[in-house]
């Protein structure tokens, strides 16, 4: 019941296919390639990995390094669908806590999946959308952070 | 330190109400001084608890308005944020006024108005407390107790019937309780038949959307002698904090900050869980029951699912949980729910909770805001004069 063709060509008034703060379309949900930023965790001196970054890490101490977490993959620690959505998000919108392996270290994080089709301990992959919701639809400053990021697609 | 007594308790019938958000306050704050026979000329310090007056409805600095209503001017007065919390945060901002001695009349009310806006708006407005990297993904409060859920289920073995009673115990509370938003008992196949919201939860897992208000009137132990025959002592508190990014956390289904804000309550008060005769737990999902329960120290660590299968938890249990039909039942508006357990446990301890009362000498009320990010836990004392 995969639904990842239907995500990256979903209405235009659904989150992460409306339009960009500027008015111009969005991009769809991508692969990555080039032009996708690095999806950035931070490492500190105690060799601690976090995602997201802050400015001090679990030892107390200020990140001296940076890894892209797109160019591994993660497993599934828990995922749901939720079907009430707030505005600007798409509706059924399924998320996922994903574990990372960075060379032993182990790194969480969270995001949109591709689809509801998920098991604990899937192998997932990140895939890069320029717009995960619409920033004009919600209560938070859409110059406030970004609204791109990366989902979780299972691996094949 | 002043030992530290409630001389007065109130709420205001919780649902979707007329009111907006001054009167939701001066509608409890009164019956509250009514209850204590306290003018409100005595209110040296007054607190609000109130997560978001402003962006449900535009109308901010309601402390100054709450004690201008009540004519408790020229009082000290302060907002309490601490999102779901916040009445919690508010038991302890007027717990440390009376007990510091920089107050002899303390009053707080906490409470909310939400109703008039859309499901979808109101969960946006809560889930605003989120981080950017949450917020971005379109991660709700409720979205997070279905990861849990999710995580829970598979990690212990629990059954998921189990939540489903979680909810069928408190809505069966709740109809004894006039103040409830819901009076009307459900069945288990009716929640579990429910729509789903947040895959493996269902509607009736989830709190409803609420307007309300409540609020307590606390000072000295010293003075209350002058005022109440009757009247319950805070012997324990304590507050504490875990990671705002919620998938930082080392174990998704451990609330780190229920741990150390009980911890500090029962060392405070000389007591531990055993000594606990009913509890009202932050129920805004059938999932935060187990959780609570179980760091809150009344179960060991996955095994918090038991006690409803078993009856432990129901009103006539070893251990009532939530006899006020909890936030699942009673409703949640958010700055009120945590004064409006502290109500629920003062009634407990006086004897006056009617059709509701179980057999207490201690109890505790745990109030969460977000998901666990905050948390106070409060032990109360009965006291017959």
């Amino acid at each position: 019941m995969s639904d990842r063709e239907g995500e990256r060509s979903a209405p235009s008034n659904r989150a992460g296919s409306g339009s960009t703060r500027e008015g111009e379309p969005s991009e769809p949900a991508t692969d990555g390639g080039e032009d996708a930023p690095a999806f950035e965790a931070a490492r500190y001196p105690d060799g601690s990995i976090t995602y997201p970054a802050h400015p001090v890490g679990p030892g107390g101490q200020e990140p001296v390094d940076t890894v892209d977490l797109s160019e591994h993959t993660a497993e599934v620690v828990t995922w749901t669908t939720s079907t009430a959505t707030p505005p600007g998000v798409r509706e059924p919108n399924h998320v996922a806590v994903v574990e990372f392996d960075v060379d032993g270290e182990p790194v969480r994080a969270i995001g949109q999946a591709t689809t509801g089709d998920l098991a604990i301990g899937d192998e997932v992959e990140p895939v890069y959308c320029a717009e995960l919701r619409d920033p004009e639809a919600g209560i938070r400053e859409p110059a406030s952070q970004e609204w791109d990021g990366f989902r979780f697609r299972p691996v094949e | 330190m002043e030992d530290v007594a409630i001389v007065g308790a109130s709420m205001t019938r919780f649902g979707q109400r007329d009111a907006w958000i001054r009167q939701l306050l001066a509608e409890a704050g009164q019956a509250c001084l009514e209850d204590a026979g306290v003018s409100a000329d005595a209110v040296e310090h007054l607190y609000v608890s109130n997560m978001a007056s402003g962006e449900f409805e535009g109308q901010t600095g309601v402390p100054n308005a709450l004690a201008h209503d009540l004519q408790a001017v020229p009082a000290y007065t302060a907002r309490i944020d601490q999102t779901s919390s916040s009445g919690g945060a508010g038991i302890y901002a007027a717990w440390q006024s009376v007990a510091s001695g920089a107050s002899d009349m303390t009053l707080l009310v906490g409470g909310e108005k939400m109703t008039h806006r859309s499901t979808a708006e109101a969960t946006d407005v809560i889930a605003s407390l989120t981080h950017p990297c949450e917020y971005k993904h379109g991660l709700t409060l409720p979205s997070f107790a279905g990861l849990t859920a999710r995580l829970y289920l598979d990690t212990y073995d629990a059954p998921r019937e189990s939540l489903g009673k979680v909810a069928v115990k408190n809505h069966k509370n709740g109809v004894d309780n006039p103040h409830a938003q819901f009076r009307k008992e459900v069945d288990l196949e009716t929640v579990l038949d429910s729509p789903v919201v947040a895959d493996p939860l269902r509607l009736y897992d989830f709190c409803p959307i609420t307007d309300g208000s409540a609020a307590l009137l606390l000072c000295p132990v010293s003075v209350a002698e002058e005022y109440a025959d009757d009247y319950v002592t805070v012997t324990g508190i304590g507050g504490a904090t875990d990671t705002h990014v919620v998938h930082e956390r080392a174990d998704p289904t451990t609330m780190r900050g229920v741990v150390e804000s009980s911890d500090r309550a029962y060392e405070m008060a000389g007591l531990s869980p055993d000594d606990v005769d009913v509890a009202e737990l932050h129920d805004m999902f059938t999932i935060l029951e187990f959780l609570q329960f179980e760091d809150l120290g009344f179960a060991e660590k996955g095994e918090g699912w038991k006690a409803v299968e078993e009856g432990r938890t129901d009103r006539d249990g070893e251990l009532p949980i939530n006899t006020s039909g909890g936030l699942k039942s009673k409703g949640h508006p958010l700055g009120a729910s945590g004064v409006a357990q502290a109500y629920e446990v003062v009634q407990q301890l006086r004897g006056e909770a009617g059709k509701r009362q179980v057999d207490a000498d201690v109890g505790l009320a745990c109030n969460v805001g977000g998901f666990g990010n905050c948390v106070t836990t409060a032990i109360f004392e009965g006291v017959d004069a």
